[in-house]
């Protein structure tokens, strides 16, 4: 029934259909003259359709918080073994007494309990890689005005290389570079940027997320605040999609003691 | 719009996801859904819509592929049903 229905559809790319009469004209003809970025669809995402961004930036916090409220573990709940490697002759040890580890000595370390030898190219290979994969994710969300991209993908592009670590490594390794507290920390971080840049322009006189008013305290012209604005929010977008994909990741893959994962 | 292109894709993509429905194995099912957002990118793409392929390829192919993998590690692999 719902192929049936779709024959009904306007074919494709038909210039008289009602999607492409009324709105889109407008928005295609004015949105270099009125918030100067060329890419039509982040200035529709994030300056013409803004609430509907912001509620999707929340929706994607609020599935970081149900994941870690379903899944962490709090103190008092640790697995029932922990398992140590000497350092010097590679011998394993294995604590079955529950919640007693071993203290902090520099000739052991810690070790998963499903650990495999680590393979040198594997290792190199994503050591050399992730910098670049967080630098193309840098250059994604700030080059979101002119190519494709945005917020929304450079957050997931830079989050995708933090799990790279945590999979190529290990977990430990990975939660030495940005603690859970830095994660959540960031996931609140970006919404309250998103939020607080539409509160701005509400202290400054305008509509929430009217961006126009930014003019009156960055040195822009009106139309470059609201590209200046665009840019503001992609990065709220990008900084809370980041720790909100590190934190469900985290969690998911260490079945919420936030030791050791895949 | 190459027409011969567009065709292999849909097929592809019809594959992937009756697939991704029928395999029993868990782990080949997530892979499969993968593959399956891939392929819904390139369609993305060949129909001019780059922001929803970037997306599409980034969230679907990406991370949420990881995001399965990581959940049937630890559950079973083979489906009971």
């Amino acid at each position: 029934m719902l192929i049936w229905a779709s024959g009904e559809f306007p074919p494709w790319g038909d210039p008289n259909s009602p999607a492409s009469l009324h709105v889109s004209p407008r928005y295609i003809e004015k949105t270099m003259e009125e918030t100067s970025v060329p890419n039509a669809v982040t200035s529709v995402l994030a300056d013409y359709r803004g609430y509907d961004t912001m509620f999707e930036t929340t929706v994607i916090f609020a599935a970081g918080v149900s994941c870690f409220m379903l899944l962490r573990l709090f103190s008092g709940r640790e697995r029932s073994s922990h398992h140590y490697r000497h350092i010097l002759t590679g011998l394993t040890l294995r604590v079955r007494r529950k919640g007693k580890q071993l203290p902090e000595l520099e000739e052991f370390e810690p070790m998963d309990s499903l650990w495999t030898p680590y393979d040198l190219i594997l290792r190199t290979l994503c050591r050399f890689l992730i910098p670049f994969i967080q630098l193309f994710a840098l250059y994604v969300i700030a080059h979101g005005h002119h190519s494709p991209g945005g917020g929304f993908q450079g957050g997931v592009i830079l989050g995708a290389s933090m799990i790279l670590l945590a999979i190529s490594q290990d977990m430990r390794s990975a939660l030495r570079r940005i603690r859970e507290r830095t994660l959540a920390i960031f996931s609140v971080a970006g919404v309250a940027i998103y939020a607080g840049t539409g509160a701005l322009c509400l202290i400054l006189g305008s509509n929430f997320l009217d961006y126009a008013a930014l003019s009156r305290i960055f040195p822009v012209d009106p139309v470059g605040a609201r590209s200046l604005g665009i840019f503001l929010v992609e990065v709220g977008v990008g900084i809370a999609v980041m720790a909100t994909m590190i934190v469900i990741y985290h969690n998911l893959a260490s079945e919420g003691f936030l030791d050791e994962g895949l | 719009m190459i027409w011969q292109l567009d065709l292999v894709i849909l097929t592809l993509v019809v594959i992937c996801g009756i697939g991704s429905l029928m395999i029993k194995d868990l782990l080949g099912a997530a892979i499969l859904f993968g593959a399956y957002s891939f392929m819904m990118c390139v369609l993305w793409a060949v129909m001019g819509a780059v922001d929803v392929a970037f997306t599409e390829a980034s969230v679907g192919a990406g991370v949420s592929t990881v995001f399965f993998v990581a959940a049937v590690f630890h559950t079973t692999r083979r489906t009971k049903d």
